[in-house]
């Protein structure tokens, strides 16, 4: 086994890397740019190496710097991570130049792996299913007709030369066949010059299942089952969950049978994952082949029990599986979700800067249920704009598939970051989608269901008494302290009534009294002056923390709380709301208060974040609707759309294309 | 017997109606409370004893004696609790006479302030009025003349507060102007000397009430006021809270509340604070809210001045006052009116026995011909004067840059700081490397490599914290996380401190 081993990547990767490796008693060592010194990957690992500056292609992708980190050190073997050098043969080869092992597959695998049409051609030659189709040049209508036929409707008729949809047409019949053929042709040769087509199998409502294998030097290759990731966002993961709810056990073996098969042909000897696109009826079709560790591995390492990153390790030190594919069972249910940096309510929008809080929920098995978080960061740490905007990859796993995802849920819910935006509001609120729940999955399921973007949930009635009852106990803590202050005229000690009245940001009003009762707080529910309903309410929460964690009624939950003027800002599962708790007499004034308007901030258009102005879409005097496009602004090599939150019309410009600006600088002021 | 009993429950009733229905339906139609309405919001339930309800005005002129007598004359006065502490307050009526101000009227004020002086309890006063009473002329004078003095006779000894929530214009601007705060509501309050009217005749100027003296100009621009809020409701709910930090008068120390934060409270994020960049802001407001108790933090002038922090905190459940650069903001530096929103912040604290935190990241004092011309020579010197005089208990840390004369203002172990630490990241010197190297060596100049040399040589040696701890001047360098636990430690220690001025009249601080 090696002694020391070099991690050629940084963040959560390198760190779930390092806690397999010091578990195995081999010793670490982590590159880091400059952007990354305090980094908690170096902190980390037992030795660090400095290699460059912020930028990846001056640091963690120069190959050079990595194999002279290696001779420094004396590391025998690198784990590339993902991403960076993890799929590059060129890589794999030169580690091997320098008697280093690469903790991957051989390079020859990697080659013949990324290539998206050898890596085809490899996979039907290993009896593979691909997309069915006809890849060759189609002369007639009635010709592509009777191919379509052959194929099974849906099918896609596509340009050779086409892209960005144009000269693409789906046929559910001979006779759309037929038309669409012709469409696809005259598209394609009037906007690529080019009017060869060709006929595929469509796929509707496609669904994203991969199969995990591993392989080692001696020709023994495994599968770990599957994993389906078809909650995307443009192409990016963003829950993944193994098993898939959509196999059986017979299609399982399937799908498993044939990645092994291709990883044999290609004679694969680490952790690798075969991807494929599946239809609603279980048929399924090679995608491609990731020569590398997952980002989503950890939901197949919770219901398989294997550490990959030690098997990993392992085969590269040639030792032989150890397991066989009876040996690999698959218990209960895991789901992980990407908590990523990034502004759900603004079109996730990306967002930098520095965790002022990061509050993981407790990681660790409680009962049944298992919580397991991959973080590169901590309190005080930074994202930065040169990589990936991952935060944390938050895993649980539970018996089945709903205690999967309600676990999920109330660690989300647990899960404290401020000093930047991120999605946890999203996949909180995604948690509680009735679809999801169900696991009718498709990969046009953000698009699908969010169709104009994420807003957050509306309470229903018991997470509205939930979040009353949390208000009320904390505002209950707060008053019980401010009985004891000092100085009190003495002799009438102040009492506070008990009666309150919770009034949330959306107008509703939620009456309660709340009773102590040793460890317990009793809270009941009234409507007007009629007992509703009475909980019982624990919790160790005291003011300054930002995670309201409770038991009500024997329920365990918690609730994301933090104190604004007269108030709390609440959120829960997807919901984020305001609450006030009042007195009787305070609600009846406070009843007679104008409502104001988004106090200056809505008045005019900030910029989100560090960025180049690239296009400013209105002009002054211009009356815009809410969602409508206001300017362009570049940040991070991405275009960002801003839009108008309101409907509202455009006073004054302040910003004009080419313009750099800060944060929160004005880009228009409304009238 | 019990007729009278019910006679006296009538007039009650009669009084406690203000100036009817209808005024007060059109005072909620302006989104604004009536006197009686603000004082339950601002009192503890039930606690409200009221003075003077029955007080009428005597004015007989331009037909005042044959209108409608209101009783009261347009001030609710009297005292009660908040959480259970007695604080005085008067709450002017604008339903009643437009809340003008008469002999009367003023006499009731008077009442409240000297027995909030002689019982040596808070007072805080509602806003709402259009002014003197016309009608009574120089007897309304007079009545602010004795207010303002009963204002400044209790200046230091009772906090006073004001909480402008309507109009507040001529006269009555300097009663507020004179206690400790002035808090204002957004969109339904002003205060000006003088109106939009009489600015259009003299200056013809067009400018809004809004414009001229709503609580956003006052807020931001002049300072007049320390903090303004959405409506009615918030602004009295917040002055409740501040209640709690403040101690009752000058002689009883500071309140105390149970805390369930642990004065040991080490934060490991604070380590990582200071940027790599020393260009580079931060946020001194998170350094605050992870150093006191709670992350519970009330602040003074948010608006104004932005590259100072003031405002009040606890640790261990004890109220202090906290005066911090803001780096986010021109980098901190001190100018004018950061001078003096702060040095007014340290004569408060230091009048009330408030211990006073500083937090120092400040590159120098602003250069400039609109600061020299605007005075900064003596607004800066109203901080120095303000720290150099202050008795309290005096804790300083430096986390980055403390550069030439700001750093002795800045809360220095040479003007009197009892416990000075610096962080590791500190630089305190007379001035940057690049300025400070090019006038050592002028001579160098032009020769890029001699300079940058030097300027290493400079960094090295002065942009740390080590050669002022080598004198002394620098009590101990900590590390951040453990700040909270060194300045709880130090307060402790201080709680005693005890310090004999020489006699004199009064100081001569530079106004």
């Amino acid at each position: 086994m090696f002694k020391t081993i070099l991690i050629a990547n940084r963040g959560e990767i390198a760190c779930r890397v390092i806690k397999t490796a010091r578990r195995m008693g081999i010793r670490t060592v982590a590159v880091y740019s400059d952007a990354d010194r305090d980094a908690l990957h170096v902190a980390m690992a037992d030795t660090a190496v400095h290699i460059g500056p912020a930028q990846a292609s001056e640091s963690y992708l120069v190959i050079d710097k990595i194999i002279d980190a290696c001779k420094r050190t004396g590391a025998e073997a690198v784990h590339p991570g993902y991403g960076f050098l993890s799929e590059r043969e060129a890589f794999a080869r030169a580690l091997s130049d320098n008697a280093i092992t690469f903790i991957g597959p051989n390079a020859h695998a990697i080659a013949a792996m990324g290539d998206k049409i050898e890596s085809k051609k490899a996979a039907a030659a290993a009896g593979v299913s691909t997309v069915p189709g006809h890849l060759g040049v189609i002369e007639t209508a009635e010709e592509a007709s009777r191919i379509a036929d052959q194929i099974g409707y849906p099918v896609m008729i596509k340009a050779s030369a086409g892209g960005g949809g144009k000269g693409m047409r789906i046929a559910y019949n001979a006779t759309e066949a037929r038309e669409g053929f012709q469409l696809a042709r005259s598209e394609a040769k009037s906007s690529f010059g080019d009017d060869r087509v060709f006929v595929e199998k469509f796929i509707v409502d496609p669904r994203h299942i991969e199969i995990q294998v591993l392989g080692d030097k001696h020709g023994n290759v495994i599968h770990l089952g599957e994993r389906e990731c078809s909650i995307q966002r443009r192409n990016q993961k963003v829950v993944e969950e193994a098993p898939s709810p959509l196999l059986d056990e017979e299609t399982r073996a399937r799908m498993g049978a044939q990645a092994v098969a291709l990883a044999k042909a290609v004679g694969y000897d680490s952790a690798g994952t075969v991807e494929f696109v599946a239809g609603q009826d279980k048929s399924f079709y090679f995608l491609e082949m990731n020569t590398r560790l997952q980002v989503e591995h950890p939901v197949t390492e919770m219901v398989t029990g294997l550490d990959l990153v030690e098997m990993m390790i392992r085969v590269a030190a040639g030792e032989p599986l150890g397991i066989a594919q009876k040996d690999v069972t698959l218990s209960g249910w895991a789901v992980e979700s990407r908590v990523y940096a990034e502004d759900p309510y603004r079109n996730f929008l990306p967002s930098i800067g520095r965790l002022t809080t990061y509050r993981p929920p407790a990681e660790g098995r409680f009962g049944e249920t298992t919580v397991r978080n991959d973080t590169g960061v901590e309190e005080g740490g930074e994202i930065s704009l040169f990589y990936d905007p991952m935060i944390a990859k938050l895993v649980t796993h539970a018996p089945t598939r709903i205690a999967a995802i309600d676990a999920q849920a109330r660690a989300l819910d647990a899960f404290a970051i401020e000093g930047i935006q991120h999605n946890i509001p999203f996949l909180s609120s995604l948690m509680q989608h009735e679809r999801w729940r169900d696991g009718r999955l498709s990969t046009g399921f953000i698009r699908e269901e969010y169709p104009d973007g994420f807003v957050a949930r509306t309470p229903d009635d018991t997470e509205r008494d939930t979040l009353a009852a949390v208000a009320a106990f904390a505002d209950n803590v707060s008053n019980e302290r401010r009985k004891r202050i000092s100085g009190q005229l003495r002799g009438r000690g102040y009492a506070f009534p008990p009666r309150r009245i919770v009034r949330f940001s959306d107008g509703v009003d939620v009456h309660v009294r709340v009773a102590n009762a040793g460890r317990e707080t009793a809270i009941t529910f009234y409507n007007d002056d009629t007992e509703r309903r009475t909980v019982s309410l624990r919790s160790n929460w005291v003011p300054g923390q930002p995670v309201f964690a409770g038991v009500i009624d024997g329920a365990a939950f918690n609730t994301q709380l933090k104190p604004i003027t007269n108030g709390y800002r609440l959120a829960l599962s997807g919901i984020a709301i305001k609450a006030s708790v009042y007195t009787a007499r305070e609600a009846e004034l406070e009843k007679l208060m104008p409502v104001k308007i988004g106090a200056g901030a809505s008045k005019s258009l900030l910029c989100p974040m560090p960025g180049l102005v690239k296009a400013i879409e209105v002009v002054e005097g211009q009356a815009v609707k809410a969602g409508e496009v206001l300017a362009i602004v570049e940040a991070m090599k991405m275009e960002n759309q801003l839009r108008a939150d309101r409907d509202a019309v455009v006073k004054s410009i302040k910003a004009k294309a080419g313009d750099t600006l800060a944060v929160d600088a004005v880009i228009l002021e409304f009238a | 017997m019990k007729d009278i009993i019910e006679q006296l429950e009538t007039r009650r009733a009669n009084a406690r109606l203000g100036g009817g229905e209808r005024r007060t339906k059109a005072q909620h139609g302006r989104g604004k409370l009536t006197a009686r309405e603000r004082i339950d919001l601002l009192l503890d339930d039930g606690s409200f004893e009221e003075f003077d309800m029955f007080v009428e005005h005597r004015c007989v002129d331009f037909g005042m004696d044959k209108a409608e007598k209101i009783p009261g004359d347009g001030v609710v006065t009297g005292w009660g609790t908040v959480n259970g502490r007695t604080v005085f307050v008067f709450s002017k009526d604008f339903t009643v006479l437009g809340g003008s101000l008469s002999d009367t009227h003023a006499a009731k004020i008077v009442k409240v302030q000297e027995m909030a002086l002689k019982v040596r309890a808070p007072i805080i006063g509602l806003f709402d009025a259009g002014g003197a009473r016309i009608q009574e002329g120089v007897a309304a004078l007079g009545g602010y003349g004795e207010v303002f003095l009963r204002n400044v006779r209790a200046s230091g000894v009772i906090p006073q507060i004001s909480v402008i929530m309507g109009p507040c214009a001529g006269g009555d601007v300097y009663s507020p102007a004179m206690t400790d705060f002035i808090f204002m509501v957004r969109d339904t309050s002003y205060m000006f000397v003088t109106g939009p009217e009489v600015v259009k005749t003299v200056t013809n100027e067009t400018v809004t009430s809004e414009e001229l003296g709503g609580a956003k100009v006052h807020s931001s621009k002049s300072s007049v006021a320390d903090g303004a809020f959405d409506t009615d409701v918030d602004a009295l709910l917040q002055v409740r809270r501040l209640i709690d930090f403040l101690p009752a008068n000058c002689e009883d120390g500071v309140p105390e509340v149970p805390s369930f934060d642990d004065a040991n409270r080490v934060d490991t994020s604070l380590d990582t604070l200071i940027p790599d960049n020393p260009n580079k802001p931060y946020d001194m407001r998170e350094l605050i809210t992870k150093v006191i108790d709670e992350a519970d933090f009330f602040e003074i002038g948010t608006d104004f001045a932005r590259n100072i922090i003031t405002g009040f905190a606890r640790l261990e459940g004890r109220s202090v006052g906290i005066v911090a650069n803001q780096p986010m903001v021109l980098a901190g530096v001190l100018d004018s009116d950061a001078s003096r929103k702060a040095a007014r912040f340290v004569r408060f604290c230091d009048a009330f026995n408030i211990p006073i935190v500083t937090f120092v990241d400040v590159p120098g004092f602003l250069p400039g011909v609109a600061q020299e011309h605007g005075g900064i020579i003596k607004h800066g010197a109203k901080l120095l004067f303000a720290f150099s005089q202050a008795t309290v208990p005096l804790v300083t840390v430096i986390t980055r840059k403390a550069f030439g004369g700001a750093y002795v203002v800045m809360s220095s172990k040479h003007i009197g700081s009892d416990m000075n630490y610096a962080w590791p990241t500190a630089q305190i010197a007379v001035m940057g490397a690049k300025g400070a190297v090019e006038i050592i060596f002028r001579a160098d100049t032009g020769d890029a490599d001699a300079i940058s040399e030097r300027t290493r040589e400079y960094e090295a040696r002065f942009l740390s914290p080590f050669v002022a701890a080598e004198r002394g001047y620098i009590d101990e360098v900590i590390q951040p996380h453990s700040t909270r636990r060194r300045i709880t430690r130090a307060l402790a220690m201080l709680r005693n401190k005890h310090v004999e001025r020489p006699k004199r009249k009064h100081d001569n601080i530079p106004l």
